[in-house]
Protein backbone atom coordinates (compact mmCIF):
# COMPACT_ATOMS: atom_id res chain seq x y z
CA UNK A 1 0.00 0.00 0.00
CA UNK A 2 2.98 2.20 0.79
CA UNK A 3 3.79 2.22 -2.77
CA UNK A 4 1.24 3.69 -4.66
CA UNK A 5 1.46 7.41 -6.34
CA UNK A 6 -0.89 9.13 -4.00
CA UNK A 7 0.67 7.81 -0.85
CA UNK A 8 3.92 8.50 -2.23
CA UNK A 9 3.20 12.46 -3.13
CA UNK A 10 1.51 12.76 0.16
CA UNK A 11 4.30 11.44 2.30
CA UNK A 12 6.55 13.61 0.39
CA UNK A 13 4.35 16.74 1.04
CA UNK A 14 3.87 16.00 4.52
CA UNK A 15 7.43 15.73 5.04
CA UNK A 16 8.46 18.78 3.10
CA UNK A 17 5.56 20.63 5.23
CA UNK A 18 6.86 20.11 8.40
CA UNK A 19 10.22 20.20 7.62
CA UNK A 20 9.83 23.90 6.18
CA UNK A 21 7.62 24.74 8.50
CA UNK A 22 10.91 24.32 11.55
CA UNK A 23 12.94 25.52 9.52
CA UNK A 24 11.31 28.65 8.90
CA UNK A 25 10.70 28.84 12.67
CA UNK A 26 14.06 28.53 13.98
CA UNK A 27 14.86 31.35 11.03
CA UNK A 28 12.63 33.52 11.74
CA UNK A 29 12.98 33.24 16.04
CA UNK A 30 16.73 33.44 16.11
CA UNK A 31 17.14 36.12 13.30
CA UNK A 32 17.22 39.33 15.80
CA UNK A 33 19.88 37.35 17.59
CA UNK A 34 22.29 36.43 14.85
CA UNK A 35 22.08 40.29 13.57
CA UNK A 36 23.04 41.09 17.01
CA UNK A 37 25.99 38.93 17.14
CA UNK A 38 26.58 39.67 13.72
CA UNK A 39 27.07 43.49 14.68
CA UNK A 40 28.56 42.78 17.66
CA UNK A 41 31.50 41.39 16.14
CA UNK A 42 32.29 43.65 13.95
CA UNK A 43 32.25 46.36 16.51
CA UNK A 44 34.55 44.22 18.93
CA UNK A 45 36.65 44.33 15.60
CA UNK A 46 36.94 47.98 15.54
CA UNK A 47 37.30 48.95 19.21
CA UNK A 48 40.10 46.31 19.40
CA UNK A 49 41.94 47.93 16.13
CA UNK A 50 40.79 51.19 18.18
CA UNK A 51 42.61 49.77 20.99
CA UNK A 52 39.12 50.65 23.01
CA UNK A 53 38.85 48.18 25.89
CA UNK A 54 34.94 47.35 27.04
CA UNK A 55 34.56 47.68 30.70
CA UNK A 56 33.44 44.58 32.43
CA UNK A 57 29.95 46.42 33.11
CA UNK A 58 29.59 47.54 30.10
CA UNK A 59 28.15 45.88 26.53
CA UNK A 60 29.61 46.41 23.53
CA UNK A 61 27.29 48.78 22.43
CA UNK A 62 27.61 51.51 25.10
CA UNK A 63 31.64 51.01 24.56
CA UNK A 64 30.85 51.73 20.95
CA UNK A 65 29.58 54.85 21.39
CA UNK A 66 33.08 56.50 21.85
CA UNK A 67 33.40 56.46 18.81
CA UNK A 68 31.81 58.80 16.08
CA UNK A 69 30.54 57.40 12.75
CA UNK A 70 30.49 59.39 9.91
CA UNK A 71 29.62 58.88 6.29
CA UNK A 72 32.79 59.27 3.81
CA UNK A 73 32.26 60.25 0.35
CA UNK A 74 35.54 58.86 -1.61
CA UNK A 75 35.12 60.90 -4.25
CA UNK A 76 35.51 64.24 -2.87
CA UNK A 77 36.85 63.19 1.01
CA UNK A 78 34.18 64.92 2.47
CA UNK A 79 32.66 63.96 5.80
CA UNK A 80 28.84 63.75 5.74
CA UNK A 81 26.24 62.79 8.78
CA UNK A 82 23.56 62.05 6.25
CA UNK A 83 23.29 60.17 2.95
CA UNK A 84 20.26 59.53 1.45
CA UNK A 85 18.13 57.37 3.95
CA UNK A 86 20.83 54.99 5.49
CA UNK A 87 20.91 54.70 9.10
CA UNK A 88 24.75 55.03 9.88
CA UNK A 89 24.12 52.50 12.71
CA UNK A 90 23.01 49.88 9.82
CA UNK A 91 24.64 51.08 6.58
CA UNK A 92 26.82 48.51 5.13
CA UNK A 93 28.87 49.88 2.70
CA UNK A 94 29.73 46.21 1.19
CA UNK A 95 26.26 45.44 0.49
CA UNK A 96 26.18 49.09 -1.76
CA UNK A 97 28.49 47.30 -3.97
CA UNK A 98 25.55 45.08 -5.58
CA UNK A 99 23.73 48.15 -6.31
CA UNK A 100 25.31 50.07 -9.47
CA UNK A 101 23.78 53.75 -8.56
CA UNK A 102 25.96 53.48 -4.98
CA UNK A 103 29.28 52.26 -6.27
CA UNK A 104 31.34 52.00 -9.15
CA UNK A 105 33.83 49.97 -10.84
CA UNK A 106 36.95 50.43 -10.52
CA UNK A 107 39.43 50.82 -13.41
CA UNK A 108 41.55 48.28 -14.14
CA UNK A 109 44.67 50.26 -14.18
CA UNK A 110 44.37 51.76 -10.92
CA UNK A 111 42.67 48.00 -8.87
CA UNK A 112 45.99 46.86 -7.41
CA UNK A 113 44.10 45.77 -4.40
CA UNK A 114 41.71 43.80 -6.66
CA UNK A 115 38.30 45.11 -5.38
CA UNK A 116 36.53 45.19 -8.56
CA UNK A 117 34.10 47.51 -7.19
CA UNK A 118 34.10 50.28 -4.92
CA UNK A 119 31.22 52.33 -3.28
CA UNK A 120 30.79 55.62 -3.67
CA UNK A 121 30.54 56.51 0.00
CA UNK A 122 31.72 54.53 3.25
CA UNK A 123 31.60 54.66 6.50
CA UNK A 124 34.47 55.94 8.95
CA UNK A 125 35.27 55.60 12.66
CA UNK A 126 36.11 58.72 14.76
CA UNK A 127 38.10 58.86 18.19
CA UNK A 128 38.42 61.89 20.06
CA UNK A 129 40.31 62.87 22.50
CA UNK A 130 39.15 64.83 25.81
CA UNK A 131 39.22 68.57 23.90
CA UNK A 132 37.58 66.86 21.16
CA UNK A 133 40.50 66.79 17.73
CA UNK A 134 40.76 63.73 16.20
CA UNK A 135 42.90 60.71 18.06
CA UNK A 136 42.36 57.88 16.01
CA UNK A 137 40.74 57.30 12.35
CA UNK A 138 39.47 53.69 11.91
CA UNK A 139 39.23 53.20 8.45
CA UNK A 140 37.81 50.02 6.61
CA UNK A 141 40.02 48.30 3.82
CA UNK A 142 40.14 45.66 2.03
CA UNK A 143 41.64 43.97 -0.99
CA UNK A 144 42.46 40.46 -2.61
CA UNK A 145 45.09 38.33 -0.62
CA UNK A 146 46.07 34.35 -2.25
CA UNK A 147 42.60 32.83 -1.93
CA UNK A 148 40.40 35.68 -1.43
CA UNK A 149 39.38 39.17 -0.23
CA UNK A 150 41.08 40.33 3.15
CA UNK A 151 38.12 42.12 4.78
CA UNK A 152 40.07 44.53 7.57
CA UNK A 153 40.34 47.51 9.76
CA UNK A 154 43.21 49.87 9.43
CA UNK A 155 43.18 52.46 12.72
CA UNK A 156 45.39 55.48 12.07
CA UNK A 157 46.78 58.58 14.86
CA UNK A 158 45.74 62.10 14.08
CA UNK A 159 48.56 63.32 12.16
CA UNK A 160 47.19 60.60 9.59
CA UNK A 161 50.36 58.90 9.04
CA UNK A 162 51.18 56.80 11.91
CA UNK A 163 49.48 53.49 11.74
CA UNK A 164 48.21 52.55 15.23
CA UNK A 165 46.23 49.44 14.49
CA UNK A 166 45.20 47.03 11.95
CA UNK A 167 42.54 43.99 11.69
CA UNK A 168 41.05 41.58 9.68
CA UNK A 169 37.49 40.38 10.55
CA UNK A 170 37.08 38.11 7.11
CA UNK A 171 39.47 36.20 4.58
CA UNK A 172 40.28 32.82 3.12
CA UNK A 173 44.44 32.54 3.78
CA UNK A 174 45.88 29.62 4.33
CA UNK A 175 45.63 28.54 8.14
CA UNK A 176 49.20 29.07 9.59
CA UNK A 177 50.67 30.75 6.64
CA UNK A 178 48.38 33.47 4.97
CA UNK A 179 46.08 33.20 7.98
CA UNK A 180 48.80 34.50 10.13
CA UNK A 181 47.79 38.09 9.40
CA UNK A 182 45.60 37.48 12.54
CA UNK A 183 48.55 37.00 14.45
CA UNK A 184 48.75 39.55 17.56
CA UNK A 185 52.61 39.62 17.25
CA UNK A 186 52.42 40.61 13.49
CA UNK A 187 49.64 42.88 13.99
CA UNK A 188 51.30 44.42 16.67
CA UNK A 189 54.52 45.19 14.47
CA UNK A 190 52.27 47.79 12.66
CA UNK A 191 52.31 50.01 15.43
CA UNK A 192 54.21 52.97 14.73
CA UNK A 193 54.96 52.70 11.46
CA UNK A 194 54.80 55.75 8.91
CA UNK A 195 52.13 55.40 5.60
CA UNK A 196 53.27 58.56 3.42
CA UNK A 197 56.66 59.50 2.40
CA UNK A 198 56.47 62.61 0.53
CA UNK A 199 52.93 61.90 -0.22
CA UNK A 200 53.85 58.59 -1.57
CA UNK A 201 52.40 55.45 0.25
CA UNK A 202 55.36 54.27 1.27
CA UNK A 203 54.33 51.13 3.44
CA UNK A 204 54.46 48.11 2.74
CA UNK A 205 55.00 44.13 3.44
CA UNK A 206 58.60 43.33 2.98
CA UNK A 207 59.82 40.04 2.41
CA UNK A 208 61.42 38.56 5.52
CA UNK A 209 62.64 40.49 8.49
CA UNK A 210 63.02 44.50 8.95
CA UNK A 211 66.65 45.07 9.90
CA UNK A 212 66.62 47.55 12.93
CA UNK A 213 69.47 49.74 11.17
CA UNK A 214 67.49 50.00 7.78
CA UNK A 215 66.90 54.03 7.43
CA UNK A 216 62.92 53.15 6.16
CA UNK A 217 62.18 50.91 8.77
CA UNK A 218 59.38 52.88 9.36
CA UNK A 219 57.90 52.21 6.42
CA UNK A 220 58.62 48.32 6.23
CA UNK A 221 56.93 45.91 8.10
CA UNK A 222 57.68 41.86 8.56
CA UNK A 223 56.62 39.93 6.00
CA UNK A 224 54.94 36.61 6.79
CA UNK A 225 56.59 33.30 6.72
CA UNK A 226 55.36 31.49 3.69
CA UNK A 227 52.96 34.27 3.05
CA UNK A 228 54.49 36.41 0.12
CA UNK A 229 51.27 36.89 -1.84
CA UNK A 230 49.28 37.36 1.25
CA UNK A 231 51.74 39.49 1.94
CA UNK A 232 51.32 41.35 -1.61
CA UNK A 233 47.72 41.60 -1.24
CA UNK A 234 48.08 43.95 2.04
CA UNK A 235 50.82 46.23 0.38
CA UNK A 236 48.67 46.57 -1.92
CA UNK A 237 45.62 47.11 -0.33
CA UNK A 238 47.72 49.90 1.90
CA UNK A 239 48.70 51.34 -1.08
CA UNK A 240 45.12 51.82 -2.74
CA UNK A 241 42.62 52.76 0.34
CA UNK A 242 45.32 55.40 1.33
CA UNK A 243 46.03 57.07 -2.13
CA UNK A 244 43.92 59.28 -4.09
CA UNK A 245 40.75 56.87 -4.55
CA UNK A 246 40.73 55.79 -0.69
CA UNK A 247 41.64 58.04 2.04
CA UNK A 248 43.68 60.17 0.84
CA UNK A 249 41.22 63.05 -0.04
CA UNK A 250 39.40 62.69 3.11
CA UNK A 251 43.15 63.33 5.13
CA UNK A 252 43.46 66.66 2.70
CA UNK A 253 40.30 67.54 3.84
CA UNK A 254 40.92 67.24 7.37
CA UNK A 255 43.68 69.06 7.37
CA UNK A 256 42.28 71.53 5.74
CA UNK A 257 40.09 71.99 8.20
CA UNK A 258 42.03 72.18 11.23
CA UNK B 1 17.68 -9.40 26.80
CA UNK B 2 16.33 -6.03 25.77
CA UNK B 3 18.43 -3.79 27.76
CA UNK B 4 21.22 -5.51 26.41
CA UNK B 5 20.31 -4.31 22.84
CA UNK B 6 19.93 -0.89 23.91
CA UNK B 7 23.25 -1.28 25.75
CA UNK B 8 24.84 -2.79 22.46
CA UNK B 9 23.73 0.21 19.69
CA UNK B 10 25.47 2.60 22.17
CA UNK B 11 28.89 1.36 22.89
CA UNK B 12 29.36 -0.95 20.04
CA UNK B 13 30.00 2.24 17.61
CA UNK B 14 32.76 3.46 20.21
CA UNK B 15 35.71 1.32 19.09
CA UNK B 16 34.83 -2.05 17.79
CA UNK B 17 32.17 -0.66 15.08
CA UNK B 18 33.48 3.07 14.88
CA UNK B 19 32.33 4.87 12.24
CA UNK B 20 35.30 6.77 11.01
CA UNK B 21 38.18 3.80 12.02
CA UNK B 22 36.39 0.85 10.47
CA UNK B 23 33.45 1.99 8.03
CA UNK B 24 36.17 5.00 7.21
CA UNK B 25 32.75 7.38 6.71
CA UNK B 26 33.00 11.08 7.59
CA UNK B 27 36.46 11.65 6.49
CA UNK B 28 35.92 15.17 4.99
CA UNK B 29 34.61 16.99 8.33
CA UNK B 30 37.18 15.16 10.30
CA UNK B 31 39.69 16.68 8.21
CA UNK B 32 38.70 20.02 8.20
CA UNK B 33 37.45 20.91 11.26
CA UNK B 34 40.20 19.23 13.89
CA UNK B 35 42.36 21.82 14.10
CA UNK B 36 41.14 23.63 17.20
CA UNK B 37 39.77 21.38 20.14
CA UNK B 38 36.93 23.96 20.81
CA UNK B 39 35.72 24.28 17.62
CA UNK B 40 36.03 20.57 16.88
CA UNK B 41 33.66 20.26 20.36
CA UNK B 42 30.99 22.70 18.77
CA UNK B 43 30.94 20.18 15.69
CA UNK B 44 31.08 16.77 17.66
CA UNK B 45 27.82 18.27 19.38
CA UNK B 46 26.45 19.32 16.12
CA UNK B 47 27.12 16.30 14.56
CA UNK B 48 26.03 14.28 17.66
CA UNK B 49 22.35 15.94 17.71
CA UNK B 50 21.94 15.70 14.15
CA UNK B 51 22.60 11.65 13.76
CA UNK B 52 20.47 11.20 16.65
CA UNK B 53 17.45 13.19 16.11
CA UNK B 54 17.45 12.17 12.20
CA UNK B 55 17.80 8.67 13.62
CA UNK B 56 14.91 9.02 15.74
CA UNK B 57 12.58 10.84 12.68
CA UNK B 58 13.39 8.78 10.62
CA UNK B 59 12.62 5.91 12.44
CA UNK B 60 9.35 7.35 13.51
CA UNK B 61 8.11 7.70 10.43
CA UNK B 62 9.68 4.23 8.87
CA UNK B 63 6.55 2.62 8.42
CA UNK B 64 5.03 5.09 6.25
CA UNK B 65 8.12 6.13 4.05
CA UNK B 66 6.92 4.84 0.41
CA UNK B 67 10.75 2.78 -0.65
CA UNK B 68 10.58 4.87 -4.14
CA UNK B 69 11.44 7.95 -2.45
CA UNK B 70 12.84 7.13 1.15
CA UNK B 71 16.52 8.49 0.20
CA UNK B 72 14.76 11.92 -0.21
CA UNK B 73 12.79 11.49 2.22
CA UNK B 74 16.00 10.89 4.96
CA UNK B 75 17.76 13.99 3.28
CA UNK B 76 15.15 16.77 3.71
CA UNK B 77 14.65 15.82 7.49
CA UNK B 78 18.47 15.23 7.98
CA UNK B 79 18.97 18.62 5.84
CA UNK B 80 16.21 20.72 8.06
CA UNK B 81 17.60 19.65 11.44
CA UNK B 82 20.93 20.35 9.92
CA UNK B 83 19.54 23.96 9.55
CA UNK B 84 18.56 24.12 12.33
CA UNK B 85 21.52 23.51 14.18
CA UNK B 86 23.52 26.22 12.00
CA UNK B 87 21.32 28.86 13.10
CA UNK B 88 20.98 27.75 16.59
CA UNK B 89 24.62 27.92 16.38
CA UNK B 90 25.05 31.71 14.70
CA UNK B 91 22.36 32.76 17.51
CA UNK B 92 24.27 31.83 20.44
CA UNK B 93 27.84 30.58 19.45
CA UNK B 94 28.56 32.90 16.96
CA UNK B 95 32.32 32.89 16.92
CA UNK B 96 32.52 29.03 16.63
CA UNK B 97 30.15 29.22 13.89
CA UNK B 98 32.44 31.93 11.86
CA UNK B 99 35.06 29.49 12.24
CA UNK B 100 32.92 25.80 10.63
CA UNK B 101 31.87 28.06 8.42
CA UNK B 102 30.21 25.58 5.45
CA UNK B 103 30.89 22.71 7.54
CA UNK B 104 28.38 22.44 9.36
CA UNK B 105 25.98 23.08 6.11
CA UNK B 106 28.06 20.19 5.02
CA UNK B 107 26.75 17.77 7.83
CA UNK B 108 24.02 17.01 5.68
CA UNK B 109 26.47 15.41 3.15
CA UNK B 110 28.21 13.34 6.00
CA UNK B 111 28.08 9.84 5.24
CA UNK B 112 27.61 8.52 8.81
CA UNK B 113 24.16 10.43 8.92
CA UNK B 114 22.88 9.44 5.69
CA UNK B 115 24.42 5.53 6.42
CA UNK B 116 22.57 4.81 10.03
CA UNK B 117 19.77 6.37 8.87
CA UNK B 118 19.39 4.06 5.87
CA UNK B 119 21.03 1.31 7.46
CA UNK B 120 19.77 1.23 11.34
CA UNK B 121 16.66 3.57 11.39
CA UNK B 122 14.73 2.51 8.58
CA UNK B 123 14.13 -0.86 10.06
CA UNK B 124 14.60 -0.71 14.06
CA UNK B 125 12.14 1.11 16.44
CA UNK B 126 12.79 4.76 17.36
CA UNK B 127 14.41 4.75 20.66
CA UNK B 128 16.61 1.99 19.77
CA UNK B 129 17.30 4.23 16.57
CA UNK B 130 18.22 7.35 18.70
CA UNK B 131 20.40 5.59 21.09
CA UNK B 132 22.48 3.74 18.16
CA UNK B 133 22.37 7.71 16.54
CA UNK B 134 24.30 8.76 19.75
CA UNK B 135 26.75 5.89 19.88
CA UNK B 136 27.51 6.69 16.20
CA UNK B 137 28.02 10.28 17.36
CA UNK B 138 30.12 9.41 19.98
CA UNK B 139 32.27 7.20 18.10
CA UNK B 140 32.77 9.84 15.81
CA UNK B 141 33.39 12.29 18.22
CA UNK B 142 36.06 10.26 19.87
CA UNK B 143 37.77 9.87 16.72
CA UNK B 144 37.93 13.58 15.98
CA UNK B 145 38.90 15.00 19.32
CA UNK B 146 41.56 12.58 19.37
CA UNK B 147 42.72 14.31 16.30
CA UNK B 148 42.08 17.95 17.23
CA UNK B 149 44.17 17.13 20.13
CA UNK B 150 47.17 15.99 17.99
CA UNK B 151 46.79 18.61 16.19
CA UNK B 152 46.75 21.38 18.09
CA UNK B 153 48.92 20.02 20.75
CA UNK B 154 51.67 19.92 18.49
CA UNK B 155 50.54 22.23 15.20
CA UNK B 156 50.37 25.10 17.21
CA UNK B 157 50.99 24.28 21.07
CA UNK B 158 48.05 25.06 22.13
CA UNK B 159 45.16 23.63 23.70
CA UNK B 160 41.39 25.04 24.05
CA UNK B 161 43.55 28.23 23.15
CA UNK B 162 46.10 28.03 26.10
CA UNK B 163 49.63 27.69 25.78
CA UNK B 164 50.57 24.63 27.13
CA UNK B 165 53.83 23.65 25.58
CA UNK B 166 56.93 25.33 26.67
CA UNK B 167 58.06 28.36 25.21
CA UNK B 168 60.94 26.90 22.78
CA UNK B 169 58.39 24.34 21.15
CA UNK B 170 57.67 25.49 17.44
CA UNK B 171 54.69 24.61 16.19
CA UNK B 172 54.44 22.21 13.53
CA UNK B 173 52.46 23.80 10.15
CA UNK B 174 52.20 20.36 8.84
CA UNK B 175 49.87 19.39 11.53
CA UNK B 176 47.55 22.58 10.59
CA UNK B 177 46.91 21.78 7.35
CA UNK B 178 44.25 19.22 6.59
CA UNK B 179 45.94 16.63 5.27
CA UNK B 180 47.61 15.61 8.57
CA UNK B 181 44.65 14.48 9.87
CA UNK B 182 44.88 12.04 7.01
CA UNK B 183 48.15 10.65 8.51
CA UNK B 184 46.81 10.80 12.32
CA UNK B 185 43.54 8.92 11.30
CA UNK B 186 45.91 6.06 9.87
CA UNK B 187 47.70 6.07 12.69
CA UNK B 188 44.64 5.61 15.11
CA UNK B 189 43.21 3.13 12.04
CA UNK B 190 46.69 0.81 13.15
CA UNK B 191 46.34 1.34 16.61
CA UNK B 192 43.20 0.25 17.01
CA UNK B 193 43.40 -2.61 14.77
CA UNK B 194 46.57 -3.71 16.07
CA UNK B 195 44.42 -4.48 19.50
CA UNK B 196 40.89 -5.66 17.85
CA UNK B 197 42.73 -7.79 15.39
CA UNK B 198 38.81 -9.22 14.43
CA UNK B 199 39.20 -5.66 12.37
CA UNK B 200 41.46 -6.37 10.12
CA UNK B 201 40.39 -6.87 6.73
CA UNK B 202 40.95 -9.97 4.79
CA UNK B 203 42.57 -9.91 1.21
CA UNK B 204 40.47 -9.89 -1.52
CA UNK B 205 42.24 -12.39 -3.30
CA UNK B 206 45.51 -14.44 -2.69
CA UNK B 207 48.90 -12.94 -4.02
CA UNK B 208 50.04 -15.77 -6.25
CA UNK B 209 53.64 -16.38 -7.72
CA UNK B 210 54.54 -15.19 -10.84
CA UNK B 211 53.75 -17.19 -13.64
CA UNK B 212 56.50 -16.54 -16.37
CA UNK B 213 59.31 -14.86 -14.67
CA UNK B 214 61.41 -17.14 -12.57
CA UNK B 215 60.10 -18.22 -8.56
CA UNK B 216 62.14 -16.31 -6.83
CA UNK B 217 61.07 -17.91 -3.49
CA UNK B 218 62.22 -21.16 -4.87
CA UNK B 219 65.37 -19.89 -6.16
CA UNK B 220 68.53 -19.91 -4.83
CA UNK B 221 69.82 -16.39 -5.38
CA UNK B 222 73.12 -16.99 -3.45
CA UNK B 223 73.95 -19.48 -6.19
Amino acid sequence: MNESVFKTIGVAFGVCLICSLIVSTSAVGLRDQQKENKLNDRRVKILEVADIKVERDQTIAEAFKKLEQKFIDFDTGILMDEYKNFNIDEYDQLMSLKDSTLSKPVPSSEDIAIIKNRENVGKIFILRNDVGNIDKLILPIRGYGLWGTLFGYIAIDGDFNTVSGITYYEHKETPGLGAEVDNIDWRKSWIGKKIYEDNQVALTVIKGKVSNDDPSKSYKVDGLSGATITGRGVSNMITYWFGNSGYAKLFAELDYES
Amino acid sequence: MNLKRYQEVILKPLIDENPITLQILGICSALAVTNNLSVTLVMCVAVISVISFSNLFISLIRNYIPSSIRIIVQMTIIASLVIVVDELLKAYDYETSKRLSVFVGLIITNCIVMGRAEAFAMKEKPLLSFLDGLGNGIGYSIILIGVAFIRELFGAGTLFGNDVMPEWYMGNNLLLLPPSSFIIIGLFIWLIRSFKPAQLEKDDFEVSTHSTAPNLIKRDINV
